[in-house]
């Protein structure tokens, strides 16, 4: 295949791929909310589970986006430094988001700051928002999708902690979060909690964790406690399914950690909604693909 | 007889009187058949600090803090793809005068409002309600019929869309005709088990040793 040929063939995948994205919820999601549902007795948190589902079930059968909000497009690649399409990987997934917008179709919610404009298209000055990681020697490219809502955006949080405040002083900074603004980010919410030095390593680390499937733990002994002693600890505040009250709060809590400087410890904390549409498709270098993150994704090529 | 009963659902139909939500509670669970108008931010601002009258009469009606996606079918047609409710407390600050402005009975959004919509509520006979955000497609089946759009110069999200719907919801009570307000007697609660489960929790991170 020529590169214009693979150019097109990526550009028309991953447009189709959003599309999917706004429309189905990943596996783990859907499996974590189900789970969720059975654990709760009060009728007012039943009848807001049997609303998410009905509506997720009409979404896919009107195919429409599930959310209005279908948020601004985020990607995290990992990006072989011997994939083909490497040169041309921010503009194919500009051009995919375009296209994604007119035909799932999505709602626009990219405006250019201080000219105060919306673009109309999704697109506008570093946006979508792309992060890489190189890998150095493989032909390989993974993509991380992921469709950040207001709603869920905005208890967005990072600061740095005096050493003295220690782990303690980042349990408050991530349960205070919680019972403000978390209650009106669409509960039960995926807590992703970045740890580092500084406050932008925190908060790209807070939202590698969104990126992990729930119910998956960090490697560290010590992280995977406190994911384990946060989540059932927001669960105990009782928020429940849309912040008004139920057994449970949280479809889970990750925690993504660096090393620190010895006199700060970064926090940032990122949340997920309930319909957290993070999707997740690796490329080989013959444009051949798996998607992990969600099944019923059937790709024809258009040619 | 504007509350039916259907199917085990408390269903309100417009008009709605006061008195036809003496019995209604925070927490309940209801639905909405009837009229109902998208009104947000900019709508708000003009009734309360342009003193405009709001162009669809929503007297003994209700008000939906959202912003649609509409698709236009000519001919002053319209058909809603997607519809969900918006923060309700960007509308806090207007909301008391907004509702002795305009005699609307249900204000549906997403998440709780304060003071000034408890006075609104307890004094003119009002309730708020939420419908589950992020069920943009169940909100939208349930309309039945766009049957007018007002103020088209504030653009499609906050253009004035008077709908029909029918049994639209479910809708949960959060601030009742007697200014009691769910979410704030809630937080109370929530707060309360915060500062417990920080307790808890920070006596097994002491990972600084």
């Amino acid at each position: 295949m020529s590169n214009q040929a693979q150019l097109k063939k990526m550009i028309d995948i991953m447009a189709r791929f959003v599309n999917f994205t706004a429309k189905k919820l990943p596996d783990d999601v859907i499996a974590k909310l189900q789970e969720l549902s059975c654990k709760e007795d009060s009728q007012m948190a039943k009848i807001i589970y049997d609303t998410m589902f009905r509506n997720q079930k009409l979404a896919l059968e009107l195919n429409r986006p599930s959310c209005q909000d279908t948020g601004v497009l985020q990607f995290w690649v990992k990006c072989g430094t011997r994939f083909p399409l490497i040169d041309k990987l921010e503009e194919l997934l500009k051009e995919a988001v375009v296209r994604a917008t007119v035909t799932a179709p999505l709602r626009h919610n990219s405006v250019e700051t201080f000219d105060e404009y919306n673009t109309g298209k999704n697109t506008g000055k570093g946006t979508p928002t792309i992060w890489w990681d190189i890998i150095p020697y493989s032909d390989k490219c993974e993509i991380y999708t992921y469709m950040a809502g207001g709603g869920c955006t905005l208890p967005g949080n990072a600061t740095v902690l005096m050493p003295g405040e220690g782990y303690e002083g980042i349990v408050k900074f991530v349960l205070d979060r919680m019972t403000t603004y978390g209650l009106n980010a669409c509960p039960p919410l995926l807590v992703g909690v970045g740890v580092g030095t500084s406050v932008e390593v925190a908060a790209l680390n807070s939202k590698k964790a969104l990126m992990r499937p729930v119910g998956s733990h960090n490697d560290n002994e010590n992280a995977a406690k406190m994911e384990k002693l946060l989540e059932d600890g927001i669960n105990a505040i009782g928020i429940g399914p849309q912040g008004m009250g139920g057994r449970y709060s949280v479809m889970g809590v990750n925690i993504e950690n660096t090393a620190r400087h010895p006199s700060a410890i970064g926090v940032a904390v990122n949340v997920g909604c309930w319909s957290h549409r993070r999707g997740h498709i690796v490329f080989d270098k013959d444009l051949s693909f798996i998607v992990d993150t969600h099944t019923g994704f059937e790709y024809q090529n258009e040619n | 007889m504007a509350v039916e009963m259907k199917d085990g659902k408390k269903i309100l139909v417009t008009p709605i009187a006061t008195e036809d939500l003496t019995n209604i509670h925070i927490g309940d669970i209801v639905y909405l058949t009837g009229d109902i108008t998208t009104c947000r931010d900019v709508a708000h601002r003009r009734v309360v600090e342009e003193g405009k009258e709001l162009p669809v009469d929503v007297r003994n009606a209700a008000i939906l803090h959202a912003g649609p996606i509409i698709r236009s079918l000519g001919d002053e047609k319209y058909e809603i793809v997607s519809v969900g409710p918006t923060t309700s407390m960007r509308m806090e600050k207007f909301e008391y005068e907004f509702v002795e402005a305009t005699g609307v009975r249900v204000i549906v959004g997403k998440g709780g409002m304060k003071e000034n919509t408890e006075r609104a509520c307890k004094d003119f006979g009002t309730i708020h309600c939420v419908f589950p955000a992020g069920n943009a497609v169940v909100a939208a089946v349930e309309v039945e019929d766009v049957v007018e759009a007002q103020w088209k110069d504030l653009g499609m999200p906050e253009t004035l869309w008077h709908c029909h719907v029918k049994e639209f919801g479910p809708l949960i009570v959060s601030i009742d005709t007697y200014g009691r307000n769910y979410f704030e007697e809630k937080k109370i609660e929530y707060n309360q088990k915060k500062d417990e489960q920080i307790e808890i929790i920070s006596k097994q991170v002491g990972f600084i040793k």
